[in-house]
């Protein structure tokens, strides 16, 4: 997949993409003809929603279309974020190579917060047991070899809270707190 | 689960056809019949092997401000901190882990301002730091879960 990160511009979004994101955020209709029951619902021909949607998968406002597993319930019970310290100079090499692998889902460089937080890489691995996130991260760590200088593996031991993406307009906005 | 619904949860994370019979096409591609793969789908959701069925949207891209956050709360304060941190609505989800930085939560809001400012209305409210681990990079190429062997 190409990272959108360094691409500072932005798609150019209307009215009626907006309304498209809106009607598909929580799901598609799980119908012969999901497309055609969204562009009913938005007053469209089909093929305006269909045009639409590749050109939002096209410009990476749609990261992909399909269904989104629930780890922890197809016996993914261990989920281990797992944080490494390396070398500014060789980050990015090694991020490309660990974002690579198969049991690793998301793979993030960010900020250090020195000096109780020295970790730049951010790599998150599932497993059935603790034991099996435990060798999945020992097989990173043979991997990134001597650009390793400290890692640690913070588990998740409850979820307190989970939603999708809920996103609006400008305008829209409510507030917390 | 059956051999369907593994091979729909192993063929169904990405690359779901746009076009007027989507569902015809990956039902021939997988070798079952239209109505079959609906139906599995639906169970999916329904037994909760699924959480949703859809685009995947890319806040980013969106001309959002996304952030990973996390906070050091003292056991004691653990759920009261809880509740006040997921009383914002731009926290999307938030998680305890087994570190001194026990509480991580993501924050997504219109833009960068309007982030910023849900991270000093959070330390306001917790009389607690938040920490702020925006994405610099992001190397993943594409989430891709097998279901478990048995």
């Amino acid at each position: 997949m190409i990272s959108f990160l360094n691409q500072p511009e932005l798609p150019e979004l209307d009215e009626i993409d907006h309304a498209l994101i809106r009607a598909t955020q929580t799901g598609l209709p799980l119908s012969p003809t999901p497309y055609g029951d969204i562009a009913l619902g938005l007053g469209l021909g089909p093929d305006e929603v269909e045009q639409r949607l590749q050109r939002l998968l096209d410009v990476g406002v749609i990261r992909r279309i399909g269904i989104i597993p629930n780890h922890y319930r197809l016996g993914y019970r261990a989920n281990g974020m797992s944080v490494w310290d390396i070398d500014d100079k060789t980050v990015d090499a090694m991020g490309e190579m660990i974002g690579k692998l198969d049991f690793v889902s998301h793979c993030y460089r960010r900020p250090r917060h020195l000096p109780d937080w020295p970790f730049n890489l951010f790599a998150m691995v599932h497993g059935t047991t603790r034991e099996t996130v435990e060798s999945k991260v020992e097989d990173i760590r043979n991997r990134l070899g001597g650009n390793v200088r400290d890692h640690r593996i913070l588990y998740s031991n409850r979820i307190l809270k989970k939603t999708g993406l809920r996103w609006r307009k400008s305008g829209e906005k409510k507030c917390c707190g | 689960m059956n051999k369907l619904e593994r091979d729909l949860i192993n063929n169904m994370q990405g690359g779901f056809p746009i076009c007027a019979h989507p569902f015809q096409v990956l039902a021939e591609r997988l070798g079952y019949d239209e109505q079959t793969v609906i139906d599995g789908v639906k169970r999916l959701i329904a037994d909760g092997y699924v959480s949703r069925f859809g685009p995947l949207y890319n806040t980013e891209r969106l001309g959002g401000a996304v952030t990973l956050a996390a906070i050091a709360v003292p056991p004691d304060r653990f759920d009261e901190v809880a509740e006040q941190v997921n009383a914002c609505e731009e926290v999307a989800h938030n998680y305890a882990r087994e570190d001194v930085l026990n509480m991580w939560f993501v924050i997504l809001a219109e833009d960068e301002e309007a982030l910023q400012d849900v991270i000093k209305r959070i330390e306001n409210t917790t009389g607690l730091g938040v920490l702020s681990f925006p994405k610099e990079q992001e190397y993943f190429l594409e989430l891709h879960l097998e279901v478990p062997e048995k």
